[in-house]
């Protein structure tokens, strides 16, 4: 058998039906998909604004006071509300798909899917809890 | 509950037509007949030209995978009376090319499957029956799971990484390939990560998670993918990291 037989791709009679580049909006669960994709995008600019932040920091007092009335400009604030519901949506699905790559057997039974995903939620909250710590109260 | 239900199918005739169209029917709509049985009595009462695959008619041998109102279903286990009051659409499955009818080319699956080497490869030991190779009922519940595939094709259909890229290798295949590299018996799974490793393999795949949804069989190819990605990356680690590197590829 050949690698490839050529008829494969080149069959004049065969019907393809071309794929639609709004494919993810037909069907809900393909469109669900889409937006966990893009979440990506908004976790990334979240590095940057992280990054942008200590940057400021490491400039000093004005220029960290400059930073900060940017930061609440309305539109950034918009901005920010809406990735921080890109990013939680990016955790939570991102937390409940480890079980279905991280089958954990413990005695031949493969242990309970919640059990996998919820380390990742207390990892979560602890480290939240953490850092709230720093910034706020220590 | 309606005597009758339309099914509306999608024909393709190449000598005909150059692209597909629907033909409405109308069946009796029984509680205990599924979609293939309307398909029969279409091709029996009134129209015999119908093409399409079945054979066991009990969800065993993976022909008769059609998209039934755009979703992929074994049409054996999809009951007409769910669809009430209709019509149902029956089309061939998605992202393949279409001989005729319901009729869908599947070559390129077969030299996808085989490239993955779904068998049991030994490095020395002489086979069955000169040897045995034994397996506690542990060692055969850690790929049971994937091994009750019956390629029916329908994760296929699900999956829009497969629709836009042909070329990727495909939910079935990489969970076959892991069928056998969680096998005890098998010492095959560097070779199969050599090839499952390149971009059309494991890595094309985006975890879209359709391809399980849609499986008649519980089988997981989303899970079986990235559980590979996971150990595809301890062995490029290991490969790194360790002196005599990670060419055994034991843990896939």
């Amino acid at each position: 058998m050949k690698p490839t037989p050529a008829y494969t791709l080149y069959h004049p009679k065969w019907y393809r039906r071309p794929v639609s580049t709004y494919w993810w909006s037909r069907q809900r669960s393909h469109f669900k998909f889409i937006l966990r994709e893009l979440s990506s995008i908004f976790v990334a600019y979240f590095v940057v604004l992280t990054l942008l932040y200590l940057r400021a920091l490491g400039r000093g007092p004005e220029s960290y006071t400059a930073f900060e009335e940017w930061l609440s400009r309305p539109l950034v604030i918009a901005l920010n509300g809406v990735s921080l519901l890109f990013v939680l949506l990016h955790t939570i699905t991102w937390f409940n798909l480890t079980p279905r790559a991280l089958p954990v057997r413990v005695r031949g039974k493969r242990v309970a899917d919640w059990l996998i995903a919820a380390p990742n939620y207390v990892a979560w909250l602890a480290i939240s809890a953490g850092i709230a710590w720093l910034v706020l109260g220590g | 509950m309606a005597e009758t239900i339309i099914l509306e199918v999608a024909r393709y005739r190449p000598e005909q037509e150059t692209e597909p169209t629907f033909q409405s029917f109308e069946v009796p709509c029984r509680r205990d007949w599924v979609v293939l049985d309307a398909l029969n009595e279409i091709k029996d009462k009134q129209d015999g030209s119908l093409s399409y695959r079945w054979s066991c008619r009990m969800g065993v041998c993976g022909s008769c995978g059609m998209m039934v109102n755009g979703e992929p279903k074994l049409t054996c286990a999809t009951f007409l009376t769910h669809y009430l009051p209709g019509p149902v659409r029956v089309e061939p499955l998605r992202y393949f090319p279409v001989v005729r009818d319901l009729v869908v080319e599947m070559t390129d699956f077969m030299v996808k499957l085989r490239s993955i080497k779904p068998w049991i490869i030994r490095e020395a030991e002489t086979p069955p029956p000169a040897d045995e190779y034994l397996q506690t009922p542990g060692q055969l519940d850690s790929y049971k799971q994937f091994s009750m595939c019956i390629n029916c094709l329908l994760c296929y259909a699900a999956c829009p990484v497969f629709g836009l890229d042909e070329h990727f290798i495909g939910p079935a295949a990489i969970a076959l390939a892991q069928r056998y590299n969680k096998d005890s018996r098998d010492q095959g799974a560097g070779e199969r990560l050599a090839i499952l490793s390149q971009h059309e393999g494991i890595w094309g795949c985006t975890f879209v998670g359709e391809c399980s949804k849609a499986c008649p069989k519980q089988v997981d190819p989303a899970g079986a993918i990235q559980q590979y990605k996971l150990s595809a990356v301890k062995e490029w680690f290991k490969s790194v990291l360790l002196p005599w590197g990670g060419k055994e590829g034991s843990g896939a």
